[in-house]
C-alpha cells in the first residue's frame, strides 16, 4: 500500500463513516470521490441528529420549558462551536441560513436594500470572477438588474489561476462589493485572498469570501482572511443538509438591513412598522433548522477533535499523489493547476473526447463516485472551451488506494469506448 | 446499459452533419451540457432528412443516430407513432421489457430500454427526439398552419 507523509490514520477514521462501507453492483466497494458536492457524514453526527429529536427537540427562543431551553442551548452552543471554528472576534456574528447559496444571495440583497454608505445603484459596480459557482454569479446579475450596477470580473489564466494582472481596473472607486471564491470547486484553485482584500480595502469596497470549498478543509480564521462576510455551508463539512453559516463583521450586520421578515427576527411589532432584534436574529427569520444547526456542531466537534492543519496536510498529499497518478493516464487533461500547491483537494479532468458522463456512468459501475457535467460553473467550461469534466474530489477519509482505483477505472473507461 | 449497438451508433453515427433543412432548432441539456442543432426536411408530409450536429455523451449522440435511421422517409404521422414509442420506453424506469411489436416500431432504439433505468441518462436519449418534435412542429406549422391550428 502507498505510504505518503502526512496521511491521517484513515482506517479509524472511516469506521466513522457508514456509508463508506456500502458495497454496489454486486460487490463493488464504494469508492467515494463526490466530496466536493458532499461529504459523508460521521456517526458522530448522525447520533447528535438522532439525540436532538429523540430528547430535546422543541422550538427555539420560545418557550419556558424543558425542551425548549434545552434545543435553544443547543442551538446556540452550535453558534458558538462554529464561532469557534472560524474564529469569529463575537458569537453574534455568526448568522444561520440554509446553505452557502442563501448566505451569498443573503448579502446581495442586505445591500440591494441598504442606504449609504453601502448602497449599490447605477453609479457603481460589483466584481465576482469567472471562476466562480453559480451561487456566486447570479445573485450578484440579479442585483445588477435591479440596481442598475455594472457587474465585472476577474478572468482566469490558462493555468486556472485568476488573472489579477488588471486589478486595479477591475476594482475601482466605484466598487461597492467583491465577492469570489476562496477554493475553486471545479479547478480546485485555492485563491489569493491578500491582494484582492488589499485592493478592494483600497477603494472602500465590502469584500465577500465564498468558503464552500475551504471550511471543510483547512483552518479557516475570518479574521486573518480580512474579509466583511464569509459564506460557507455544513453539509460539506460533514454536517447535516439544510444548514449554513455566513459570517459578517458586527457594525455590519448592525447598519445593514435585514432580508426576509417574521418570527425570531423583530424586537416589537405594531401594525405599522416593526423594530428589529440585533444579529445574529436579525436576519434568521422563521423557525430555524435546529437540528441541522446542532448537527453541524457535532460536525465541527468532529473536525477539530482530528484537527483542521492535519485534515489539510492529509488532502495536500493525497491531491498530490492523485495529480501525479492522474498524469499517468493518457489522453487525460487536468483543468486546472497541474500541481497540488496552491489548490484544493477537487480535482477536474477531460479523458480525450469520452464524454464526462459516459466516464462516470462507467465509473460507477465500478463502485467509484464522481461527479461529471459542469459543476455549477460553467463560465469556467466556456472559458476552456469544454463542455464539461469529471471530478474527483477527496475529503479526510480518501485513501492513496481510492486514487489507484480510480485510475484503474479510468484505463477501463479508455479501454470500453476506445 | 452500453448495449454494443449503442456504441456501435456512437463511434459511427448515421447521418450526421448539418445539410438543407425547413427547420432548425437547437435543445441543450442544462444538467450536463449535451447540445444538439438539428434540421428537418420535409417533402409534404413525408420525412426528407434529418440532419444533425451536436456534443454530448455517447447515450446522446448514438441516440440522434438512430433516429436518422428510424424517421428518415417515413411519413410524420408514423414518425409521431414511433416517437412517442420511444418516449414511453424511456419513461418506463425500467419497466418495460420491449416485446417483438415494440422492436419491429423502434429497432435499434429498443437498445436503449436499460438507459430507462437510469433519471439522470433519460434526458440524454430523448435530446434528439424532443429537438425532431420541435423542429416537426416549426416546419410543418409554417408550411400548414391551418392544419395546425385544428392539430
Amino acid at each position: 500500500m502507498t505510504q505518503l507523509p502526512g496521511l491521517l490514520d484513515t482506517e479509524a477514521i472511516r469506521k466513522d463513516f457508514p456509508a463508506l462501507d456500502r458495497v454496489l453492483h454486486d460487490g463493488k466497494k464504494l469508492v467515494y470521490l463526490d466530496n466536493a458536492a458532499t461529504s459523508q457524514k460521521p456517526r458522530q453526527v448522525l447520533d447528535a441528529l438522532t439525540e436532538y429529536y429523540e430528547r430535546h427537540n422543541a422550538n427555539v427562543h420560545r418557550g419556558v420549558h424543558v425542551l425548549a431551553e434545552e434545543a435553544t442551548a443547543l442551538y446556540e452552543g452550535a453558534r458558538d462551536k462554529v464561532a469557534e471554528f472560524i474564529n469569529a472576534p463575537s458569537r453574534d456574528e455568526v448568522i444561520f441560513t440554509k446553505n452557502a447559496s442563501e448566505s451569498l444571495n443573503l448579502v446581495a440583497n442586505m445591500l440591494g436594500w441598504a442606504d449609504e454608505p453601502y448602497k449599490v445603484d447605477h453609479e457603481t459596480e460589483i466584481v465576482i470572477t469567472e471562476m466562480e459557482h453559480h451561487s456566486n454569479i447570479v445573485p450578484w446579475q440579479l442585483l445588477s438588474q435591479r440596481t442598475g450596477a455594472k457587474l465585472k470580473w476577474f478572468g482566469l489564466t490558462d493555468d486556472g489561476r485568476l488573472d489579477l494582472s488588471n486589478i486595479d481596473e477591475v476594482i475601482t472607486e466605484k466598487t461597492k462589493i467583491v465577492s469570489f471564491v476562496l477554493v475553486s470547486n471545479i479547478l480546485g484553485t485555492h485563491n489569493p485572498v491578500e491582494a484582492i482584500v488589499r485592493r478592494a480595502q483600497e477603494v472602500g469596497a465590502l469584500v465577500l469570501i465564498d468558503a464552500s470549498q475551504a471550511a471543510p478543509h483547512m483552518p479557516l480564521d475570518v479574521q486573518a482572511l480580512q474579509a466583511d462576510f464569509v459564506a460557507f455551508t455544513g453539509h460539506k463539512m460533514c454536517g447535516p443538509t439544510g444548514i449554513g453559516v455566513l459570517w459578517g463583521r458586527q457594525e455590519l450586520l448592525e447598519d445593514l438591513p435585514p432580508f426576509l421578515g417574521g418570527g425570531e427576527m423583530i424586537e416589537t411589532v405594531s401594525m405599522s412598522s416593526s423594530t428589529y432584534a440585533p444579529a445574529p436574529h436579525k436576519f434568521e427569520a422563521g423557525t430555524p433548522p435546529i437540528a441541522q444547526a446542532v448537527g453541524l456542531g457535532a460536525a465541527v466537534d468532529y473536525l477539530q477533535s482530528i484537527g483542521m492543519e492535519k485534515v489539510q496536510a492529509h488532502e495536500h498529499a493525497i491531491t498530490s499523489y492523485a495529480v501525479k497518478r492522474l498524469l499517468e493516464v493518457p489522453d487525460l487533461k487536468i483543468i486546472g493547476p497541474v500541481t497540488a500547491e496552491d489548490r484544493g483537494a477537487a480535482i477536474s479532468f477531460t479523458l480525450g473526447d469520452i464524454h464526462p458522463h459516459d466516464v462516470g456512468q462507467v465509473l460507477d459501475e465500478q463502485g467509484i463516485a464522481v461527479r461529471v457535467g459542469h459543476h455549477c460553473a460553467r463560465p469556467v467550461c466556456l472559458r476552456y472551451g469544454i463542455p464539461a469534466t469529471t471530478r474527483a474530489s477527496f475529503y479526510l477519509y480518501s485513501t492513496p488506494a481510492e486514487v489507484d482505483a480510480l485510475v484503474e477505472g479510468l484505463e477501463h473507461v479508455r479501454n470500453f469506448f476506445g | 446499459m452500453y448495449q454494443e449497438v449503442i456504441l456501435d451508433h456512437y463511434k459511427h453515427p448515421h447521418g450526421r452533419g448539418l445539410r438543407d433543412g425547413d427547420a432548425e432548432v437547437h435543445h441543450v441539456n442544462p444538467t450536463c451540457g449535451d447540445e444538439i442543432t438539428l434540421r428537418v426536411k420535409y417533402e409534404g408530409t413525408r420525412i426528407a432528412d434529418v440532419s444533425y450536429e451536436g456534443q454530448g455523451c455517447s447515450i446522446s449522440q448514438a441516440s440522434a443516430s438512430v433516429l436518422n435511421d428510424l424517421l428518415v422517409g417515413k411519413d410524420v404521422t408514423e414518425a409521431q407513432r414511433i416517437q412517442g414509442t420511444f418516449l414511453e420506453l424511456m419513461q418506463s424506469k425500467g419497466r418495460i421489457e420491449p416485446d417483438d411489436a415494440m422492436e419491429e416500431i423502434l429497432e435499434d432504439a429498443v437498445a436503449f430500454a436499460g438507459v430507462s433505468k437510469y433519471p439522470a441518462r433519460v434526458k440524454c436519449a430523448l435530446l434528439s427526439w424532443m429537438a425532431w418534435k420541435d423542429a416537426t412542429a416549426q416546419a410543418l406549422g409554417e408550411s400548414e398552419p391551418a392544419e395546425r391550428k385544428s392539430a
